[in-house]
């Protein structure tokens, strides 16, 4: 277990008395695609916020890609990509200055920013809109974007908060076409997701609920656990225990 | 650095790109350097009168006559009572009410003296004070043309009189719009300068894009760099507009030196424009910036010595004024501009507001936080 790139123990969140994230333990592999599922308000934002630096936990232990979340925070964000739940490019920027701009922040060569970028546009098909302001483009295609940029600085792990949300099927499995490509090329991705069809592509699984994290195993081995014939059943054979009102 | 220069790179693009802004720039100073100047304006001119003559006599509409040719004063009626003149007082169409008595050639001329009753609405401060003042002088002076007269005839002896010249130094013609304008420029790169860099940063609270840079290794100096340094080009630039328009249109050539008030300018702003972001790291949203900046704005306006001498102030609204870094760009403007004051005069602002500029700037790089 030594080579996790995630390793959190007993890692908690309070506010007040609120406990948001309560005593997580869990590990993710090099290469895994680790879905973190959850209702709203289980406490799913608030644990990958903590695991990227943007929230201090208040207890508990957590690495992330072998640096610590409490003092090693600057050296982590080299490491990681995160795309959040609001999108979050410049949407008065075009594609290609959104590109340059976050390549560029992230410390890659003019060359390298040059030459990624390219890729990029070819990879998503967007060679035509490069110099479209991205307000202008269509929500599927916004998010992929904002996946692409999320991962541009080839980063050892990548979080993404509910990233399909709002978005039509077909687009939906286009964008897990890049998660897969990323992951084969060796990115951890920890997602989140509400949706269950996508919690089946997941290599592992972790439902939350009420702060705390209530199974972890493989998608198969969940339905066997919870004798269901598909992740739907699972999540809502526990989610109905959950005593906290949806956010 | 590296890192900074994409983040500028990016603050200048979205600047260029919002047409808004770049209006609120260009012509903001435009408009309210033509329009506050002549609103501004501490001249009283247009005094309604209202004459209650009970003698008309010769003296009497002499000294009327004086009054009117003043220039200050306008006529707005003869009343025949008192009780009709209070009437236009309080239908606001009189300032001031003057009623001569009976008998008052007669008692001039007999008894050397004659009381003359000067009412005055004093709803407005200033108008009353400045309108009573004027017409005093006035009826001094006519008074002085009486008593010369027969002094002439009767050659006795003058009473020893100090006679009061006075010269206006800095301002000769004690034109306001001179001293108003640079004060007005003052309120303008500050009202603008501060509230564009506050919502600019929240705005990038609210759309999240602040989140996905707080997640970069972006460091907190290169980000508030990133948004400092274009905002601080923007309001020079705008500073540069108020100029060239108070020269072209009120003829205002600064008689100091212009790199002084730019030296001046340069620390200010990084004052100012710290104080945004203080502000920003106080608010959620663009309206809470908005409501922080307006309260601080009218404060500071009102305790900058734009309208009315700090020095007139109680105590306490001093103590106030002078911590606030709008009366001190005010005094240096004024200084340089109208005095033409060397950087050696305005070295205490100098140090102060280089002292502003440290405790804002620490203070809000202290209260940005890329964790909660």
């Amino acid at each position: 277990m030594s080579d996790a790139v995630i390793i959190t123990d007993k890692l908690t969140k309070r506010f007040g008395d609120f406990i948001a994230a309560n005593e997580l333990t869990f590990t993710v592999m090099p290469g895994e695609i680790f879905g973190f599922l959850g209702a709203n308000g289980a406490g799913k934002t608030t644990a990958m916020r903590m695991l990227c630096g943007l929230s201090t936990p208040s207890s508990g232990k957590a690495s992330v890609a072998g640096f610590d979340v409490y003092t090693e925070v600057e050296k982590i964000k080299l490491n990681i990509g995160y795309m959040s739940q609001k999108f979050s490019l410049y949407e008065d920027l075009t594609v290609m200055e959104n590109i340059k701009f976050y390549a560029g922040i992230y410390g890659l060569s003019d060359q390298e920013i040059a030459d990624k970028g390219m890729a990029l546009l070819q990879q998503l098909d967007l060679e035509k809109e490069s110099k479209k302001l991205v307000r202008e483009l269509p929500l599927g295609w916004k998010q992929k974007l904002s996946f692409s940029v999320a991962v541009i600085h080839k980063p050892k792990i990548v979080f993404l908060d509910e990233p399909t949300g709002g978005v039509d099927p077909v687009t939906r499995r286009q964008f897990w076409d890049l998660i897969y490509d990323a992951a084969d090329k060796g990115v951890t991705i920890f997602v989140t997701t509400h949706y269950m069809d996508e919690a089946e592509y997941c290599n592992r699984i972790s439902i939350m609920v009420d702060g705390f994290i209530r199974a972890l195993d493989t998608p198969d081995h969940l339905k066997q656990q919870f004798n269901a014939k598909s992740m739907n059943e699972v999540f809502y054979a526990l989610a109905r225990e959950a005593k906290r009102s949806a956010d | 650095m590296r890192r900074l220069k994409f983040l500028l790179i990016k603050e200048f693009r979205q600047i260029f790109r919002d047409k808004s802004l770049l209006r609120t720039i260009l012509i903001a100073p435009l408009l309210q350097l033509l329009i506050l100047p002549w609103a501004a304006n501490y001249e009283i001119k247009n005094i309604y009168l209202s004459v209650v003559d009970h003698d008309h006599s010769t003296y009497s509409s002499k000294m009327i006559e004086k009054i009117r040719s003043s220039g200050y004063f306008k006529i707005e009626a003869f009343n025949s009572s008192y009780k009709q003149a209070y009437a236009l007082v309080e239908r606001d169409k009189a300032d001031i009410i003057i009623e001569i008595p009976v008998g008052f050639e007669r008692n001039l001329i007999k008894e050397g003296s004659q009381k003359v009753l000067l009412a005055v609405n004093a709803i407005n401060g200033t108008k009353a004070v400045v309108g009573s003042g004027y017409l005093i002088q006035i009826l001094q002076d006519y008074n002085n043309e009486l008593r010369l007269k027969w002094v002439a005839v009767d050659r006795i002896k003058p009473l020893p009189q100090i006679e009061i010249t006075s010269s206006n130094w800095y301002n000769p013609l004690m034109n306001y719009k001179t001293f108003m304008v640079p004060g007005i420029l003052v309120m303008l790169v500050t009202m603008i300068g501060s509230m564009m860099c506050a919502l600019n940063i929240v705005k990038e609270k609210e759309i999240g894009t602040i989140e996905q840079i707080n997640v970069t290794p972006v460091r907190k100096i290169e980000f508030i760099l990133g948004k400092l340094i274009p905002f601080w080009v923007l309001c020079m630039v705008m500073f540069s507009i108020g100029l060239l328009i108070a020269w072209l249109v009120y003829g205002i050539i600064p008689a100091g030196n212009i790199a002084v008030l730019y030296l001046f300018l340069a620390i200010y702003l990084v004052a100012v424009l710290g104080l945004g972001l203080l502000i920003s790291t106080y608010s959620e949203t663009q309206q809470q910036a908005m409501s922080i900046s307006f309260f601080f704005i009218m404060l500071f306006n009102l305790l900058s010595g734009l309208f009315t001498p700090i020095e007139s102030m109680p105590k306490w609204a001093q103590m106030i004024a002078s911590l606030n870094p709008v009366s001190y760009f005010i005094s240096v403007m004024r200084m340089v501009v109208l005095k033409g004051s060397s950087l050696y005069n305005i070295r205490s602002h100098i140090f102060i507001m280089i002292l502003f500029a440290l405790v804002i700037n620490i203070w809000a790089i202290f209260n940005y936080r890329k964790r909660s």
